[in-house]
């Protein structure tokens, strides 16, 4: 991976931190290594329960690209609101979403957030503030917008953070929405997750501008790539990015670079990259072992790790079981929730 | 009663519902400061400001949905669009968020917006400004969907979508906006979505149309009156939910219907209308469903051209005739 590059855009140029991110206290390490292990590990049980039979049709794993997720939510307060793709169970259990209703809508069942009627890539929940979970590439970065729209119209200091791919930076509405953030100075931070694939298509065969922290260059509106398998560093990116809208300065993209170990989804054969490319990331840049090796090196013990680890797996656990037990949805669920 | 046009009819509605609920606002290009493109929001940045009425760049996917979006915190946006061949730009944030969102949630995250503008054949602009989306929107579960044709109608209908906490399309029409009608003049006008109205009474044939395609149904009913066949004249008002009710018990007092439109007959409103007729009143009719439509073509832009693609009154009284057998 290009080691990150410093700020693109003028407006964002950084003078603070320009070398290492700054340091985590040790709670916070520890509160980075336990959000970023339960949505590693409820992943791998959904790659699990997937294999089993027991999820259907879409299902795309955030395994490798947890320190983004958890380290933008480490810089927000209360009220303010996320949205994604359909790479979004890693954004739901980092707003707080119960593991269980996440599970239970992974295998279709009355329990799930959606009673089952949205599937893994439409979630939402009104109460952590998570608006979704949407399936069609880019549509989420228009509804992101508004939601910082509907902030700005109430006047209230909530930021939105609309998460999007590196594929989906290519489509007309994003840019559509950069233009209007930055003339009406709507509080959004874009949040491009360059995993360096968009399906089987590498950056390099989509994109003419490869930086994506430029691509809000021609709106004015400042960017930034942040190495996002450092948790750290996408926390303090973060935290500068908020402050800019909380100020009232208008929209702030940040490009995270990072990486996803799984495939696109669950029947991706990945013949597009070599096992080596994604052995190396693995190996160099994981970032749950950044963490445990920083914790580990502070001294803090192997039991305290394992304890994490343990608290982890239950919760985990516990949501297997409950979304294979919990029933289906009743047949007369079919008609409801059309309108209200 | 006052005496309005459509279009003065409309500003009200938005202008009453603003005034009722601070939620409320609109968004669209060229509906501040140059009044709207069709003058239909004349006056409310004078009176709301630039903070609840918005001039959009011209980015109908963009700003569909912004719309959304600001709908899903709860706020309630009126959507302009120029005219709805420009939606196409933004069919996919109307449908795949707007629509389908309350479900996918779970009844969790609903959106209460109407999208609105001037639908169907204007005059004299030819094919890419003249399309009939009536049936496009009408498919889609999640919808719902208005197109009234008289001023009071229009108002107190726009006041009721603007309140109804589901998506709303609301279809109108720019032939229609400087037309003027009676409309009751009390402080809250509020007419339910989902309910036809039986415009004209008569017991020899039904003809259901909705919008402007009224225009021809109402011309024909005068003009087959003449020859001895009294029309029933229903105005569908609302196409989803439609109120398949009055147009069952319609049909079953008269025997035949005729359903006129501006759109094109291939899965159209007129074939879905006659679909109903079939399901629920086959027992009762004494002749085949006939349908007026607009013509299978683009429209063109010569005027004769033009005339001969859209559907009317006499194509509506020739086919009211045939189907009496006359
Ligand atoms: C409008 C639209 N086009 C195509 C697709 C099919 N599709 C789903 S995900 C995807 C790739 C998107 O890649 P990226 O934005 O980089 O996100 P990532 O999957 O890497 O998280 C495609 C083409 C879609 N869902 N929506
Ligand atoms: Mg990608």
């Amino acid at each position: 991976m290009a080691a990150p590059k410093k700020a693109a855009a003028g407006a964002a140029q950084d003078k603070t931190n320009g070398g290492s991110p700054p340091e985590f206290t040790r709670e916070q390490e520890l509160k980075a290594l336990r959000d970023m292990l339960l949505i590693r590990r409820f992943e791998e049980k959904a790659g699990q329960l997937y294999g089993m039979g027991a999820i259907g049709g879409f299902c795309h794993l955030y395994i490798g690209q947890e320190a983004v997720v958890v380290g933008m939510q480490m810089a927000l307060k209360q009220g303010d609101q996320v949205i994604t793709g359909y790479r979004d169970h890693g954004h739901m259990l980092a707003t707080g979403m119960d593991a269980n209703g996440v599970m239970a809508e992974l295998t279709g069942r009355r329990g799930g957030y959606s009673k089952g009627k949205g599937g893994s890539m439409h979630m939402f929940s009104k109460e952590k503030h998570f608006y979704g979970g949407h399936g069609i590439v880019g549509a989420q970065v228009s509804l992101g917008t508004g939601l910082a729209f509907a902030n700005h119209y109430r006047g209230n200091d909530n930021v939105s953070v609309s998460y999007f791919g590196d594929g989906a930076a290519n489509q007309g509405q994003v840019y559509e929405s950069f233009n209007m953030a930055e003339l009406w100075k709507l509080p959004v931070i874009y949040v491009i997750e360059n995993n360096r694939y968009a399906m089987g298509t590498a950056v390099s065969r989509a994109s003419a501008q490869q930086d994506f922290s430029k691509r809000g260059a021609s709106f004015n509106i400042p960017g930034k790539q942040v190495d996002g398998m450092d948790v750290r560093a996408v926390k303090a990116a973060a935290e500068e990015a908020a402050a800019w809208c909380r100020a009232g300065k208008g929209p702030f993209i940040l490009e995270m670079q990072t990486y996803r170990y799984r495939g696109h989804s669950m029947s991706d054969p990945a013949k597009y990259r070599t096992r080596e490319e994604v052995e190396k990331v693995r190996h160099d840049q994981d970032p749950i072992e950044q963490v445990r090796n920083r914790l580990l090196a502070a001294k803090v013990s192997e039991q305290d790790l394992k304890a994490i680890d343990a608290e982890v797996r239950d919760i985990v656990n516990a949501s297997a079981d409950f979304a294979q037990h919990d029933p289906e949805p009743d047949a007369a669920e079919l008609w409801t929730d059309v309108y209200r | 009663m006052v005496t309005q046009t459509i279009r003065e009819a409309l500003r009200d509605a938005m202008a009453e519902e603003m005034r009722r609920d601070a939620d409320v606002f609109v968004m669209g290009e060229e509906v501040a400061e140059y009044q709207g493109a069709y003058k239909v929001t004349q006056g409310l940045l004078q009176e709301f400001g630039a903070k609840r009425v918005i001039d959009t760049p011209i980015t109908e996917h963009g700003f569909a949905g912004v719309g959304v979006g600001a709908a899903m915190t709860g706020l309630k946006p009126i959507v302009e669009f120029m005219t709805f061949n420009f939606a196409m730009q933004a069919i996919d944030q109307i449908i795949n968020s707007a629509a389908k969102t309350l479900y996918m949630s779970g009844g969790q995250m609903g959106c209460s917006i109407v999208f609105r503008g001037p639908n169907g054949a204007a005059a004299r602009v030819a094919a890419q400004h003249s399309q009939d989306y009536s049936s496009w929107y009408s498919h889609i579960p999640g919808l719902k969907v208005v197109a009234p044709y008289s001023a009071a109608d229009a108002k107190g209908l726009l006041k009721a979508a603007i309140r109804d906490p589901n998506p709303v399309i609301f279809l109108e029409n720019e032939v229609l906006y400087g037309h003027t009608g009676e409309v009751p003049k009390l402080d809250d006008y509020v007419i339910p979505i989902g309910k036809a109205r039986i415009v004209r009474s008569g017991s020899h044939v039904t003809i259901i149309s909705w919008s402007n395609g009224m225009t021809y149904a109402l011309k024909a009913a005068d003009e087959l009156a003449k020859d001895g066949i009294e029309a029933e004249v229903i105005d569908l008002r609302t196409l989803r939910p439609m109120d398949t009710e009055t147009i069952v018990n319609s049909v079953k007092k008269t025997g035949r219907a005729v359903t006129v439109e501006e759109g094109w007959a291939q899965s159209g409103v007129g074939a879905e209308i006659a679909a109903r007729i079939m399901e629920n009143a086959f027992d009762y009719l004494d002749a085949p469903v006939a349908r007026v439509s607009g013509k299978d073509v683009p429209m063109p832009y010569a005027a004769n051209l033009e005339k001969l693609a859209l559907p009317s009154a006499a194509e509506v009284v020739e086919a009211a005739k045939a189907i009496c057998y006359r």
